[in-house]
């Protein structure tokens, strides 16, 4: 089995997940980059998008964030971001009546 | 004495639907404190996070950034308060509020002119009532302050402090007064620089004996500070909102009992003064019968 390391992603207001985990996947300002156990440390700016994390026991989970940060140092992975969001814990209904809300909230001040 | 009587009775009641008012809001208050304890619970994490980063940032990488740059001569100070919107705390606001002219004073001693940004209705109508100028506030979530408002206010100061030294919204240091959340019973105004930043001084600091990775940067470390010096700037907003926010349903809590035990304690003077008054009309008619009945009795021993 894969070694695995610790992932935490940290929200403004809350911890949104931490466990084990085998790979992260995000995209940063300098590009994609995967993340496996053991890697340097690196610290980086998150752009806009989604985190895809394998767990272990081969589950994998995907959030939205919107921008923040990566570190990694001493097989953690730490992602800090202003919001995050699982995707299994998201309403899309919920998200697409959001959307169109502030869509006709920003036709509205034009 | 039946009209003191009655008035007595009147007063009483009024005094119980006070009661009934301040017992509830104090119930609301003790509710809503361990809620705001929570959330500030589930925001450390975030603010722990970012304050290790930040300072293995600056540890390891010699980049100036302005917001860190102390300017050379300091001219104008930018202080945020930290208010409520509702009143009914006690001295909550007017005790932040002393501490923010306190810091006024003090700034203006060194020679700055003062700026000053609020949060909260009741900081505002101080500011209003006084017709002072205030740079810009903010109001309608002392009681649950969300991230967005910090990021609101922490744009607007870093926006502040960024600007060109010509600019007229430019200002040269940001200081932030709030009420710290010490304990249930014990909140006291606080005042932090907040920028140009001191790194790590929170209650958040790392342990001391432990090593730092040596990260490395990408893109680079410049562009990664960039990024997140003006989060570690919000989260510390957010921190001291919390933490108002917190201490402000505390004073609520403990101004609110103290009403309640007051309401009690008028309550028992009024139905004992009232007891005395019936006492004292029983006691006249009782005498003015027995008067009566004497006199009736003389009479008809007379006339026999």
């Amino acid at each position: 089995m894969a070694k695995t390391m610790r992932v935490s992603l940290v929200a403004a207001d809350r911890e949104v997940w931490s466990g084990e985990a085998t790979v992260v996947n995000c995209r940063t300002l300098a590009g994609e980059i995967g993340i496996m156990a053991d890697h340097t440390p690196v610290m980086s700016v998150l752009a806009a998008g989604q985190v895809d994390v394998r767990t272990v026991d081969d589950g994998h989970w995907v959030a939205a964030v919107d921008g923040g940060f990566i570190s990694v140092a001493d097989n953690h992975v730490r992602l800090l971001c202003e919001y995050a969001e699982l995707s299994h814990e998201s309403d899309f209904d919920e998200a697409k009546r959001l959307m169109e809300e502030r869509k006709a909230a920003l036709e509205g001040e034009d | 004495m039946a009209v003191s009587l009655r008035e007595y009775r009147a007063r009483i009641r009024s005094v119980e639907s006070t009661k009934k008012i301040t017992r509830a809001m104090e119930l609301i208050a003790a509710s809503r404190i361990i809620k705001a304890q929570q959330r500030a619970q589930q925001a450390a994490p975030y603010a722990r996070e970012l304050t290790r980063a930040v300072s293995a940032l600056v540890t390891y990488s010699n980049t100036d950034h302005p917001l860190t740059t102390e300017p050379e001569d300091p001219k104008r100070a930018a202080i945020l308060i930290v208010t409520s919107d509702r009143g009914l705390a006690g001295a909550y606001s007017s005790s932040v509020l002393k501490e923010g002219e306190r810091l006024a004073e003090r700034l203006r001693g060194e020679g700055k002119d003062v700026v000053t940004y609020l949060t909260g209705r009741k900081g505002e109508a101080y500011y209003r009532f006084r017709g002072r100028d205030v740079a810009e506030s903010w109001s309608g979530f002392s009681d649950q302050p969300r991230y967005e408002n910090a990021r609101e206010i922490g744009e607007a100061l870093i926006g502040a402090f960024t600007a060109d030294e010509d600019a007229p919204e430019h200002v040269d240091e940001v200081h932030l007064v709030y009420t710290q959340f010490r304990s249930m019973l014990v909140q006291e105004p606080h005042d932090v620089r907040m920028l140009p930043l001191e790194v790590v001084e929170s209650d958040e600091r790392p342990e001391k004996d432990e090593v730092l990775p040596l990260y490395e940067f990408e893109p680079s470390a410049e562009e990664v500070l960039d990024a997140l010096l003006p989060k570690y700037v919000q989260s510390r907003i957010f921190f001291a909102l919390l933490q108002a926010s917190a201490s402000e349903l505390a004073a609520r809590q403990k101004a609110m009992k103290s009403a309640t035990d007051n309401a009690e304690e008028l309550i028992k003077k009024y139905t004992r003064i009232a007891n005395q008054a019936r006492q004292a009309g029983i006691t006249q008619e009782i005498s003015e019968i027995v008067g009566g009945v004497n006199a009736l009795a003389d009479a008809n021993a007379a006339s026999e």
